[in-house]
């Protein structure tokens, strides 16, 4: 016996939220972007877009919701579902982090980076990578993996350490940066949130394998 | 013997896990083990129809069996008490234990065992007689003569059927709907006061409405007795049993115990991928 609509719906949601975590790891990479280049059109490209990213999801959790209603999935169908109506919330909060880095790169205009200038891209660089193994290890149902990517959530912890440590210090040198560092500091923390929101994907992934829900990495922010 | 091993240790691991588990309205009462079978083998004639089910039967807690049709369901639960013996070429090996005592063993009186481990079925089956004589009719049988209007109330109450039919009850127990029906057979398998109650199939033929009120009534049913159901419907075994036995054919087609375990984790996360398949509906 096969459940071929079912089956049909049920790769659906998933392509659906692939679909959405590119459409995040696309506006990722443009907010730091933009940030670095002071890429006024570009912010504002991203910030309609999340609009776009906010769309998607909620088209999938519908999908989700009415696949419950109508299909009753059980074991295997039922963790994937669930994971899926996880993973998005996470996904549209990470697009949303994204945003709030390119609505910092408006506020910061054209004013002149901070001497020397603070280099957040590696931060940005491990967090996508962080993003884009964790939906293939969903993909690949490999929750080994999905441990893994939790650990470098500590690297992307340490840049912000570090990061925050020289925009305070650019602060007490230097009065005049404390509204640009300020700002910097939240793209920073932005940054960091999305490497936490992707730990959660992670911890989904395990459940959707294993069926066990564990806490992978407490975040030490 | 190796499949007999790891059956009776499938049962038995299911058994040390549930001594610790929440779950249910019952989680305060004892949970060990009032029936089981053990390394049982039923054959009609030359056909085998189960294999090596080892089958432990918790006190108050309802326990399921599910699968697909021919897998021998029915076969296993009219084991426990004896219903098999009246169907021509039945024969069976090892055995069927309840409270201590094998119940195909010599010297056992089936219609004692059958007392003590009532049975409801699939179709409503009510005597053509009035309510109140449904109900009586085991404990008349039975030779009781105490009040026997205090054992029809209290059954009839006991299966959530009194308030509907207590001004009528010398009336058709036939004029019921189907499923005050089926509660008026409950209560008839509770008035000779059973410690076991099998239930094969007792909501197919009932509407949705009477589904749900029979589920209900398991769960009340579950503080006082051990309570075993056969279900097609399993929305039905997720939703009312506390652990849920998973059964399949073979290649000869005898059935066999393939998973064992509590409900929440055989829907969730079943161990077997034959299960899996079974239950999202992709075999069976």
């Amino acid at each position: 016996m096969t459940r071929t609509a079912f089956d049909h719906q049920l790769a659906e949601v998933q392509e659906d939220m692939v679909e959405l975590a590119s459409m995040v790891e696309t506006a990722i990479e443009r907010s730091v972007q933009a940030l670095e280049g002071r890429d006024i059109e570009l912010a504002h490209r991203i910030i309609d877009d999340d609009l776009k990213i906010n769309r998607k999801r909620y088209e999938t959790e519908e999908k989700c919701l009415e696949l419950f209603a109508t299909q009753q999935p059980l074991a295997g169908d039922l963790r994937t579902i669930v994971a899926v109506l996880h993973i998005i919330v996470d996904l549209e909060r990470m697009g949303d982090h994204a945003e709030g880095i390119a609505k910092v790169t408006l506020m910061l205009g054209h004013e002149p980076p901070i001497e020397p200038d603070i280099d957040l891209a590696p931060m940005a660089k491990i967090a996508i990578r962080m993003l884009v193994g964790s939906v293939d290890a969903f993909k690949d149902r490999d929750a080994g993996r999905a441990r893994a990517i939790c650990d470098e959530d500590d690297e992307v912890d340490a840049l912000y350490d570090k990061a925050y440590g020289e925009l305070v210090t650019h602060m007490v040198n230097d009065p005049e940066t404390i509204d640009r560092a300020t700002h910097l500091g939240w793209v920073a923390h932005n940054l960091e949130r999305i490497a936490d929101r992707v730990t959660n994907i992670c911890e989904r992934v395990v459940y959707l394998v294993e069926g066990k829900i564990e806490e992978l990495n407490v975040s030490k922010y | 013997m190796v499949q007999e091993g790891l059956q009776r240790a499938l049962s038995q691991s299911f058994m040390a896990q549930t001594s610790g588990q929440a779950g249910g309205t019952t989680d305060d009462l004892p949970r060990g083990p009032v029936a089981e079978t053990r390394d049982l083998n039923v054959w009609y004639d030359d056909f085998q129809a189960l294999r090596d089910i080892s089958l432990q039967v918790p006190g108050h807690r309802i326990t399921a069996i599910i699968g697909p049709s021919g897998c021998g369901k029915s076969t296993l639960i009219r084991c426990f008490n004896r219903m098999n013996d009246l169907i021509a070429g039945f024969r069976s090996t090892g055995d069927v234990i309840f409270q201590g005592q094998d119940i195909y063993g010599k010297g056992i009186d089936p219609v004692e065992v059958r007392r003590r481990i009532g049975m409801v079925f699939q179709k409503p089956n009510p005597f053509p007689k009035s309510i109140y004589e449904n109900v009586a009719f085991g404990p008349r049988i039975n030779g009781y003569v105490g009040h026997l209007h205090e054992i029809v109330e209290r059954a009839l109450r006991q299966a959530a059927l009194w308030d509907e039919v207590k001004d009528n009850l010398r009336k058709s127990a036939l004029t019921l709907s189907g499923g005050q029906q089926q509660r008026l057979c409950i209560a008839r398998a509770l008035a000779i006061e059973p410690e076991v109650i099998l239930m094969d199939e007792p909501c197919s033929a009932l509407d949705p409405a009477a589904t749900l009120k029979i589920e209900d009534l398991m769960r009340e049913l579950a503080r006082e007795y051990a309570i075993v159901i056969v279900t097609h419907n399993m929305q039905q075994a997720a939703r009312v049993a506390d652990s849920t036995a998973v059964m399949m054919m073979a290649e000869d087609r005898a059935g066999e115990l393939i998973e064992y375990g509590p409900t929440k984790e055989v829907f969730t996360n079943p161990k077997e991928q034959r299960t899996e398949d079974y239950i999202t509906g992709r075999f069976g």
